[in-house]
């Protein structure tokens, strides 16, 4: 029994980290909510309940789990790159201005929309990357600057050349109908961009465990003084991870017009650049435990939204119990001294074993 | 007389569940100089960290002066008196010696602002008093390693220590310097400090302690006086068996030439000449070991070597084709393999497991990779290996290298490098840190690559070393190799000493080194 919790000790942790979550999310309810039992009926089962909002879920995990996985390659090279917002949105517009000038056949018009979207993405991860590389110009502020760039510059590309004057809203033209993402389950709006971003998901978790760039990227977040002497070139490595950030942001942006939308429609930054970030760190920079996480995430998202929309819980309680959740998941030390405990009792008795043989 | 420090059945189990002190009992008396010597791993930095309150034992307890104690961090240690020097030095590389002196405790003027001048003189002050002399204003990621280490033990001093503990000094140390800070050692017992070090030189530890403790798998095997047990005694209750010292003659047969610098010179970022028209070659089959004080542009040079550095003017020569300017993978692959003169800076990533540090050179090449797709098989078997061959102890191959012995990460560098079957080694501190059968081991490899035809260049803080090894000996003055010995079988470490501290030097070097 020990050394089955040893073993699978991050798994059971975190599963007891939600647990606890969701207890505190409980009371928070009890004593906020006129009605606790409906209250949390609605956040934590209505979710999975009607097919509207299963589908939510899996529609909101989808860019989260393409941001999360982006985040995720350039952390686990120490890059800190946290532009995958800006990323996402700037070649959601790119993408999107591309889509609705050229017409083609479905079957080259998609990959081809989406590799115009991961471009853009990588072009803007590049130069955080290149600044990184070559002037040592922090990463961090460069891309979280550069959020706010890509922000007005794909609000300024949609609006003053791809702007649907006939919509009542600020909007873009609608993609041609060979630019999207077909939706594969009637009175839903789930799209087939969830597969590519589980697709995406597994394909990194392969390259970072199974070949060689993947090694080269690790040992260079762990010591690049050693990857350096080892012959890795660090300079590629660092502007790399943070090409493979934007690109995969920005699939993330383009499969959420494609599949969703239509066209382009945000007025705000959608905030999955963001979501990616606590999803990347939820999963341990880990690509298949981050498809956990965003599911997860997505799905007290979508808990949070019916339990403000059916309940008379605000949603600024919500992103509390979310926050709460989120905090005790990271949380390293947590029972930690619990596992040490275990550990020392083992070793005591595989060493009481040994002598019994001896 | 009293004790000062009673250690009572500490035991030690790691998180990963490996026992690293067991029922482990010393009494150190007050005023003595007390060595703790053991095999790589036996747990002597365990016990020291446990002293020091780094990490807490499971059971036992610990009396300083007479009280018992419970330390929940080195600041309660070093608050009650207590200093200790780590076998992997503790400083911030981006600040200066003087500010790393007095970390935390830095005078200021007016109560809020650093006051610079005074901090140099403060260093400049306790470095004259313990007679370890050290640049106040350079940055530490600038000095060799020995002097940083100085600076670590000064710190220590400056923070008004009655127990010091060294773990490992005198490993990065030459006997030169050694010598001084045993003179400094012994003038702080004169002065009633007591002092608790870890040294895997035998000799040392007759030379300068008053008692031993000898330690293995995780136990004290014995505390003796030190005058009670002869170097033979104690490495027999260290490994439980007695160690053979085997001579190898010295390879007749020098083949072309390999390796060969010609007017190598560098200039650093402060634009002093750490090197200045360096010219020496190496021949197949034969060890050119480099001797110096350290800090006299041995690290330069060797990354000059190696390709991490560019050289300002001169040129390399691997098989009479130039390698400067090319990237240290090239380099590599012109079959160039290097040790480390620092291990955690860039020997190893601490982090990673020790499978994934056993590959760094050759993860992309077959068998260990295909069309970029790492096959882990290959590289599990390759390890297990290495681990064996080089008598590794690490509880598997997965295993973070940060939770290896020092002597065992030493070892984990040196398999790979020597398992990379180089044309030419640069070697930088091989046997740093690892004990005397290790030793012993790594000392017939480097000699088994010499007889295999390669080249070696060997640069030691260790003359002992330079002298048993060496085919033919540099010395390394202020970046100028100032004395070059053809046979290194007429000459004693006494010999070298002028040469190396620069008040004696040999004129028309020129044509003689490429002998
Ligand atoms: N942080 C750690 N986590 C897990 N195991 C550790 C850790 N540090 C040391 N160990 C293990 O504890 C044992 C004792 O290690 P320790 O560092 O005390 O050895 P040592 O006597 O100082 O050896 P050396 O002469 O090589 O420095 C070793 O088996 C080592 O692998
Ligand atoms: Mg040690």
């Amino acid at each position: 029994m020990q050394k089955f919790i040893l073993r699978n000790f991050t798994l059971i942790r975190t599963l007891i980290a939600i647990a606890l979550g969701i207890v505190i999310s409980i009371f928070l309810i009890y004593v906020i909510s006129e009605t606790p039992g409906f209250s949390l009926k609605s956040f934590l089962i209505a979710p999975l309940l009607s097919k509207s909002r299963l589908s939510n879920i899996v529609e909101n995990a989808t860019p989260i789990l393409f941001c999360g996985i982006a985040i995720a390659v350039a952390f686990r090279a120490k890059q800190f790159n946290i532009g995958a917002e800006g990323a996402l949105f700037i070649s959601a517009a790119v993408g999107t201005a591309f889509a609705v000038s050229t017409s083609m056949p479905i079957f080259i018009h998609i990959p081809l929309v989406l590799l115009v979207a991961a471009g853009a993405g990588a072009a803007w991860g590049f130069i955080p990357g290149f600044m990184k590389a070559k002037w040592g110009a922090s990463e961090l502020v460069a891309s979280l600057m550069m959020n706010y760039v890509a922000y007005f510059l794909g609000l300024y590309l949609i609006n003053n050349f791809f702007r649907d004057k006939e919509a009542g809203f600020l909007v873009s033209y609608r993609l041609p109908e060979s630019a999207r993402l077909a939706q594969f389950l009637e009175g839903t709006r789930m799209h087939y961009g969830v597969f590519l971003a589980l697709g995406a998901a597994l394909l990194i978790y392969y390259l970072m465990f199974h070949t060689t760039l993947g090694y080269e990227i690790r040992m260079t977040g762990h010591n690049q003084g050693f990857s350096r002497f080892g012959g890795i070139k660090i300079f590629k490595i660092i502007i790399l991870v943070q090409v493979i950030e934007g690109a995969l942001a920005g699939m993330g942006g383009m499969t959420e017009i494609m599949g969703i939308h239509g066209r382009f429609n945000w007025q705000m930054s959608p905030g999955y650049g963001w979501e990616g970030i606590i999803v990347a760190i939820i999963g341990r920079e880990h690509p298949i435990l981050i498809i956990f996480a965003s599911f997860f995430l997505a799905y007290i998202r979508v808990g949070g939204q019916s339990l403000n929309l059916l309940a008379d819980v605000p949603f600024e309680l919500v992103t509390v119990i979310q926050a709460v959740i989120i905090i005790l998941i990271t949380a390293e030390a947590f029972l930690g001294r619990f596992k040490y405990k275990l550990t020392v009792n083992e070793a005591k008795r595989e060493e009481a074993g040994d002598e019994s043989l001896a | 007389m009293a004790a000062i420090l009673e250690v009572k059945n500490i035991e030690k189990i790691y998180p990963d569940g490996v026992i690293a002190n067991k029922d482990v009992s010393v009494s150190v008396e007050e005023g003595t100089i007390h060595a703790i010597v053991g095999e790589n791993g036996a747990g002597k930095s365990t016990l020291m960290k446990v002293i020091f309150g780094i990490t807490r034992p499971q059971n036992g307890t610990i009396s300083f002066q007479g009280q018992e104690v419970n330390f929940k961090s080195p600041d309660d240690a070093i608050q009650q008196g207590i200093g200790m020097v780590h076998q992997h030095l503790m400083l911030a590389s981006d600040l200066t010696v003087a500010e790393n002196l007095v970390l935390g405790i830095e005078p200021k003027r007016r109560g809020i602002f650093l006051d610079d001048h005074e901090m140099i003189r403060l260093t400049r002050e306790v470095a004259q008093r313990f007679s370890l002399e050290v640049p106040p204003d350079k940055k530490i990621k600038d000095l060799p390693i020995g002097i940083r280490q100085r600076v670590e033990i000064l710190k220590a001093l400056y923070r008004k220590a009655e127990l010091l503990i060294l773990d490992e000094p005198t490993a990065v140390l030459t006997p030169q310097e050694t010598e001084v800070l045993f003179r400094t050692l012994k003038q702080l017992k004169a002065n009633g400090k007591t002092i608790l070090f870890i040294s895997h030189k035998l000799r040392e530890v007759k030379e300068i302690a008053d008692r031993v403790t000898v330690m293995r798998d995780s136990q004290v095997i014995t505390t003796e006086d030190a005058a009670k047990l002869s170097e033979e005694d104690i490495s027999h209750l260290m490994v439980g068996r007695d160690i053979r010292t085997e001579r190898i003659p010295q390879s007749e047969t020098t083949g072309e030439v390999v390796l060969e610098t010609k007017g190598l010179s560098f200039v650093n970022e402060d634009e002093i000449f750490v090197l200045k028209d360096v010219s020496f070659s190496v021949r197949a089959g034969e060890i050119l070991g480099l001797a110096g004080v350290e800090g006299n542009g041995q690290t330069e040079l060797v990354k000059l070597l190696t390709g991490l550095l560019q050289p300002t003017d001169g040129e390399i020569f691997v098989r009479s084709k130039a390698i400067s300017g090319l990237s240290p993978r090239k380099v590599r692959e012109i079959g160039l393999a290097h040790i480390p003169e620092d291990r955690m800076e860039n020997g190893v990533a601490d982090q990673a497991s020790v499978k994934e540090n056993l590959i760094v050179d050759r993860y992309y090449k077959a068998p260990y990779s295909r069309r970029s797709r790492l096959l882990w098989k290959t590289i599990t078997d390759h390890t297990l290996d290495l681990v064996k061959r080089f008598h590794i102890l690490t509880r598997n191959v997965d295993t973070p290298v940060n939770s290896l012995s020092g002597g065992n990460i030493q070892k984990v560098v040196v398999a790979r490098e020597l398992s990379a079957d180089p044309d030419v080694l640069i070697a930088s501190q091989p046997t740093r840190g690892v004990d005397v059968g290790s030793e012993e081991h790594i000392h017939s490899l480097l000699r088994q690559v010499r007889d295999e035809g390669k080249a070696v260049f060997m640069v030691s803080a260790d003359l002992d070393e330079v002298l048993k090894l060496s085919s033919r000996i540099l010395v390394i003055y202020n970046g100028e190799i100032v004395a070059h010995i053809p046979d290194p079988s007429m000459v004693s470490a006494e010999d070298l000493g002028p040469y190396m501290l620069g008040v004696k030097r040999q004129e028309d070097l020129g044509a003689e080194i490429h002998s």
